[in-house]
């Protein structure tokens, strides 16, 4: 396969603003195709917007933000059809089954032999056996395992998580953080905003701290920034994929 | 073993996105999900066709049957029947979208936007018909408006009338599901356009129905007349109404 099919995204001095609210400030960021990127920061400080942006459930007030793939910049609509979102809400039906959800979702994004790849995906996720069962007889846990199955479905180039352990137990939340390095080695890119610890931030390879609608803090530019100092002037480096 | 990874990874992210999705696809696998859900909760249709029949049987013990005049007044007394079960239908074609942010996952999904709108009111047509089809035959007989020579002129009346119905009220059904109080909104908002369509489908149905019956052209050409402007105007306006 090839091994460049991420995508990237970058925003230039982006901008949401609700009235006179700014959700996020002008942020100039760019997510590299498979790049790792943990969003850091307090409730409200703008990780949900930019995940909302990036997944054009919004639109930026001011600023542009633009898809980049293997053989330069993406359209939008093209990047579309590349976009995985997991979201705080499951994104599913309660009243189909784990299988119909998936089979819905497949004709939503015109995939085809939808039967093979909805059952590979149930299986990964644990769920093999309970393709017919209700969405809304499924735990948390099951019904996050579906959520990524069904964000995956369509192979994405781009993941957008926001918040993907809430209410997850340790178990799920392991099984998450396997799911996401699995699909990180194979060049996909992705973005996941978090408040809490857990394993998956420790596959991250950058972080950004986002603080009242701006961005404070960012391993890759502090990195860069060390990098371009002299050795003898500066501390030592920090490893990339350093966390916390 | 680590064959069996490299199949994971090649199946989790493809270095191709999947073809676009038509309007129609992407409309009749909202429709399909729609019809699913509802056949397997019976919500609307059971709410909507009590209250349809409800509103007949109820007219029909204050008026007395065996007058001549029924003939002037029952074709309204239908009409409203129809309008109001089908305002108390449309209210939760966006609201049901809700309960775990579905509608963010149509809205991710690469279809045409309008293409939600579209199987959504191609789903509340198909209930509003049904609706319909129950009330009728009751509208019949307690009334003693003889149908049967008609019917094929009636059902085209009413084909067209149920779609100047549920187009606008779809639509404001999305642009209501966010608001409070909306309960009260949507028939503000949507009595007042369905106007048109109440007074042509009326006067069309009356025309069916006297003694002998006349083909209602002119307010055959003033229910398809409103049905184009309402669904030109939809197209239009429902991307802008999807942004949050």
């Amino acid at each position: 396969m090839e091994p460049a099919a991420g995508l990237g995204v970058s925003f230039a001095a982006a901008e949401k603003r609700y009235g006179a609210v700014r959700a996020l400030r002008p942020t100039t960021l760019e997510f590299h195709r498979g790049e790792f990127t943990a969003l850091l920061g307090p409730n409200g400080s703008g990780k949900s917007t930019l995940l909302r942006l990036a997944a054009q459930l919004l639109r930026p007030t001011s600023g542009t933000i633009q898809f980049h793939g293997p053989a330069g910049e993406v359209s939008a609509a093209e990047a579309r059809r590349r976009l995985g979102v997991i979201a705080h809400a499951t994104l599913l039906y309660d009243e189909l089954t784990a299988e119909e959800n998936l089979q819905l979702f497949a004709r939503l994004y015109g995939l085809a032999d939808t039967q093979a790849a909805i059952s590979t995906r149930l299986a990964a996720a644990g769920l093999a056996g309970r393709e017919s069962s209700l969405v809304r007889t499924f735990s948390r846990g099951m019904r996050q395992r579906l959520t990524v199955a069904r964000a995956l479905l369509h192979s994405p180039g781009l993941l957008l998580l926001d918040e993907p352990s809430t209410g997850l137990d340790a178990a799920a939340c392991d099984w998450l953080a396997e799911e996401l390095s699995r699909i990180h080695r194979a060049g996909c890119t992705i973005v996941m905003s978090t408040h809490q610890g857990g394993p998956a931030l420790s596959l991250a390879t950058r972080t950004v701290w986002l603080d009242a609608g701006r961005v404070v803090r960012d391993s890759a530019a502090v990195a860069q920034t060390i990098l371009s100092v002299p050795p003898s002037s500066g501390p030592p480096p920090p490893s990339s994929g350093a966390v916390m | 073993m680590a064959v069996e990874t490299q199949t994971v990874l090649e199946q989790v992210v493809a270095p191709a996105a999947p073809p676009p999705v038509s309007l129609w696809d992407g409309a009749w696998a909202v429709l399909a999900k729609e019809v699913r859900t509802e056949f397997r909760s019976h919500e609307l249709l059971t709410t909507t066709a009590v209250f349809a029949l409800m509103v007949v049987v109820m007219f029909s013990f204050s008026f007395d049957a065996a007058r001549e005049a029924v003939r002037n007044f029952a074709p309204g007394l239908l009409w409203i029947a129809i309008l109001f079960s089908g305002t108390l239908m449309l209210e939760p074609a966006f609201l049901r979208e809700q309960a775990n942010e579905t509608l963010a996952a149509l809205r991710l999904a690469p279809i045409p936007p309008y293409s939600i709108l579209l199987g959504k009111t191609l789903a509340s047509f198909f209930f509003l018909a049904i609706t319909e089809a129950l009330l009728l035959p009751v509208f019949v007989v307690l009334y003693n408006v003889p149908v049967a020579g008609v019917l094929p002129q009636l059902t085209l009346v009413l084909a067209l009338g149920t779609l100047g119905i549920v187009v606008p009220g779809t639509l404001f059904s999305a642009v209501t599901a966010h608001a409070r109080m909306r309960e009260l909104l949507l028939p503000l908002l949507l009595l007042p356009v369905l106007t048109p369509v109440l007074i042509a489908g009326a006067e069309s149905t009356a025309a069916l129905l006297a003694d002998p019956p006349e083909w209602p052209g002119l307010w055959l050409k003033v229910l398809a007349g409103a049905d184009v402007i309402y669904l030109t105007t939809s197209y239009f306006l429902f991307e802008s109404l999807l942004e949050e």
